[in-house]
């Protein structure tokens, strides 16, 4: 993740609390959107960002997980998201991202 | 699920672009605070 949205997200986090915000992934691919999704729940993984060492334990799913399809009205995600869905493999993604989920610190 | 929450949009490149992700949050009425499309590499 870069160190620009890296930044931002940590801001974020101070200002409304980590429990206000939750964060929604476009990776292309399962390996991609288990780092990014490691990044806000765990901290960044590279120790090369403002996150290192940050485990924010920020609420994380992928835009193509069921739970977000469900919220989207269909004219919406037809036009947005389109043939993508069909392209990128949603549900191997989905593992991925609700593993590192999983994994969220007990809030203290 | 995203009605009224606070929605930090990353999208990517090669996958479904951040104002890809935005519009769709905004449809379903949460609000973005933060966006960015990245090229991960």
């Amino acid at each position: 993740m870069d160190l620009h949205s890296q930044e931002a997200i940590l801001r974020l986090a101070g200002e409304h609390g980590p429990q206000k915000l939750v964060v929604i992934l476009g990776a292309p691919d399962p390996e991609s959107a288990e780092i990014a999704a490691e990044t806000v729940v765990l901290g960044d993984p590279s120790y090369a960002g403002p996150l290192a060492g940050a485990q924010l334990g920020l609420d994380v799913y992928h835009i193509l997980e069921d739970d977000m399809r469900a919220d989207v009205p269909d004219d919406v995600w037809e036009e947005q998201i389109g043939v993508m869905a069909d392209v990128l493999d949603g549900p191997a993604i989905s593992t991925a991202v609700a593993a590192m989920r999983a994994q969220v610190p007990p809030q203290s | 699920m995203l009605k009224d929450r606070l929605v930090i949009a990353l999208g990517e490149r090669d996958g479904i672009s951040g104002p890809s992700i935005e519009a769709c949050v905004r449809a379903a009425g949460g609000t973005v605070v933060f966006g960015a499309t990245e090229c991960f590499v």
